[in-house]
């Protein structure tokens, strides 16, 4: 297991390492120069060389990387071009509202999931089982922004029953928060229920096929005792691998959500820094994401392996 | 033939027709403002209303399906022209460098959260079509690298490949005369899964204006301008919306039909 482990942490490290030179590459042939950006078109040649000696352009581009990447290591993301201010500040900022939605996403999504996909399996062939399945591929076809719209349009604008955008900040209370958040996670969850139920479904139909599965049939328990008691807790395997993916896939889809709820997370800063042209800003949201999702995908691996012992040799 | 099949063929053949007459045909100019005309619900002269500048929506979203669809087919055209010859060569020199490198190259390229890095990349090259599609296009890649890889390692364990070796023939031509046409099933599965997932990025990468620009009419973007609309003219975020949704529902079911239709084990299952 620590072999296993560790070999998985070296290439969790290698790929962070290839990920942070891909993300600057590809941030450092953007055209547009961030000094004169800033400076506006009139700036005098002088000016933009100063303000670029001041946010320390000037230097090479290995150099920079390698300040950037040793910057963060340490938890200094750098200054913001346009604020002026810490870009870790500003990152810790807008986390308190795209990690509580992520969190609040993955959970409503699981609990749609795992009731469905168990009814579904239990009526493997039957009316609610196609009822169920019709409802995911309609779910997975969904574009999650146009479910939000008609959200606002239901809930907010018809019913009042929450605002059509914003966020009162956690200072508000965590109700007020979380309503907030409400509409923004119900969107986020909806494509993703539908595929965990597709997965939980999946996974529940092939243990029932298993021999100790007939097994518990024959000892006597009801289809359904057999399903709860060894099924359910047979099929977690995957179905928690696929949670584990999902986070990551929430966290990243929440950009496009929250520009549709006016939401102060992650996805608003990124979009503002590109119009600013404000590249260190965007370079470190981004490969903070890129840690997120790589880091999640490792936990999921070792907790993989750890469960599943057959696992640890394939690596 | 399964009923998925039959829907799937019927709802994507439709949205490809609509997009074959607009090169011909719109009731509308697509791009004719007419503003005494503007924002009507759906009627006998406008099939499917007008926008906030009169213009007509049914027109818009026949011509917006030439984007979409051009935009995800050009990406999975990139995802296999490139992905399947890399599946091919790893599964072919299985356990080499060349194979550990291009499995590591793809797991590097599914780590990165693909919608971000389409954002990115698009921020960087400028927004438009062209850009959504490279965007688009790179996550297709290991896709298909991976899937081809999988069903050629099988593939090469058989005997007609042995067959083939015996016969003098090298890696390179068994992959292309022998390996290739067995996995061609798979990946024209894949491709229209892929397909979808290419209309439904296309259609978020154009509502956060990173997309096809004006006047190239886009379904996201439609939907993008709805947003302020919404409270007194829904219809305008209903029909591209319906139009996104019939579309991507249409190839998910055409890729389950034609999976269950190729794999003749699950046939004669049926049957």
């Amino acid at each position: 297991m620590l072999r296993y482990a560790l070999k998985r942490l070296l290439s969790l490290i290698l790929s962070l390492a290839v990920a942070s030179l891909v993300i600057f590459l590809v941030v450092e042939v953007a055209p547009g120069d961030p000094a004169s950006f800033m400076l506006g078109v009139n700036a005098q040649a002088d000016t933009v060389a100063a303000l670029k000696a001041e946010l320390g352009l000037d230097q090479s581009k290995t150099a920079r990387y390698l300040s950037w990447v040793a910057g963060m290591l340490g938890g200094d993301f750098g200054t913001s071009y346009t604020y002026r201010t810490p870009v870790a500040g500003m990152i810790a900022d807008r986390m308190w509202v795209s990690l509580p939605l992520a969190f609040y996403a993955l959970t409503l999504s699981t609990l749609i999931a795992f009731p469905a996909g168990i009814y579904a399996a239990a009526r493997r062939g039957k009316a609610g089982d196609m009822a169920v399945m019709g409802a995911t591929q309609l779910g997975v076809a969904v574009p999650n922004f146009w479910f939000a719209m008609m959200l606002v349009l239901i809930f907010a604008i018809n019913l009042r029953w929450f605002g059509a955008g914003g966020f009162p900040g956690w200072e508000a209370g965590i109700w007020a928060g979380l309503h907030a958040l409400t509409l923004p996670a119900i969107a986020l969850a909806l494509p993703q229920a539908a595929i965990l139920t597709r997965v939980m479904r999946s996974a529940l139909l092939d243990i029932l096929d298993e021999d100790f599965m007939r097994t518990a049939r024959a000892k006597g328990l009801t289809r359904r005792q057999a399903l709860w008691r060894h099924g359910v807790r047979n099929a977690l395997i995957p179905v928690l691998t696929i949670i584990g993916l999902q986070f990551s896939f929430l966290l990243a889809g929440a950009i496009i959500i929250e520009q549709v709820f006016y939401l102060p997370g992650l996805g608003r800063l990124v979009f503002q820094a590109i119009s600013a042209r404000d590249l260190i800003v965007v370079e470190s949201v981004v490969m903070l994401l890129v840690f997120a999702v790589i880091t999640v995908n490792f936990l999921v691996d070792l907790a993989y392996a750890l469960v599943d012992p057959r696992l640890r040799s394939r690596a | 033939m399964t009923r998925n099949l039959i829907l799937g063929a019927v709802l994507s053949s439709l949205v490809l027709l609509a997009a074959a007459v607009s090169f011909l045909w719109t009731p509308f100019d697509h791009t004719a403002m007419n503003i005494p005309a503007k924002l009507q619900t759906p009627n006998a002269q406008h099939w499917l209303g007008t926008d906030h500048f009169g213009r007509d929506l049914m027109s818009m979203i026949m011509v917006g399906a030439r984007t979409s669809i051009a935009v995800a087919l050009v990406a999975v055209g990139i995802g296999m022209g490139a992905g399947v010859p890399l599946g091919l060569t790893a599964a072919a020199r299985k356990g080499s460098w060349l194979d550990e490198v291009i499995m590591r190259g793809n797991d590097l390229v599914f780590a990165f959260p693909s919608l971000v890095i389409a954002i990115l990349i698009t921020a960087v090259l400028g927004a438009g079509a062209i850009n959504a599609i490279i965007a688009i296009g790179i996550f297709n890649i290991p896709v298909f690298a991976r899937i081809t890889r999988g069903a050629a390692l099988s593939l090469w364990e058989r005997e007609f490949i042995l067959a083939a070796r015996v016969a003098g023939k090298n890696a390179a031509r068994i992959s292309a005369e022998h390996i290739l046409p067995n996995v061609t099933n798979l990946l024209i599965v894949q491709g229209t899964i892929q397909f979808s997932l290419g209309i439904l990025a296309e259609a978020g990468l154009s509502y956060v204006g990173l997309g096809a620009q004006p006047p190239t009419p886009s379904w996201g973007r439609m939907l993008a301008d709805a947003q302020t609309m919404v409270s007194f003219a829904p219809h305008l975020a209903l029909v591209p919306g319906t139009a996104i949704i019939l579309t991507v529902l249409g190839l998910n079911l055409l890729g389950d039909g034609l999976r269950d239709w190729l794999d003749p084990k699950l046939r004669m299952a049926r049957t």
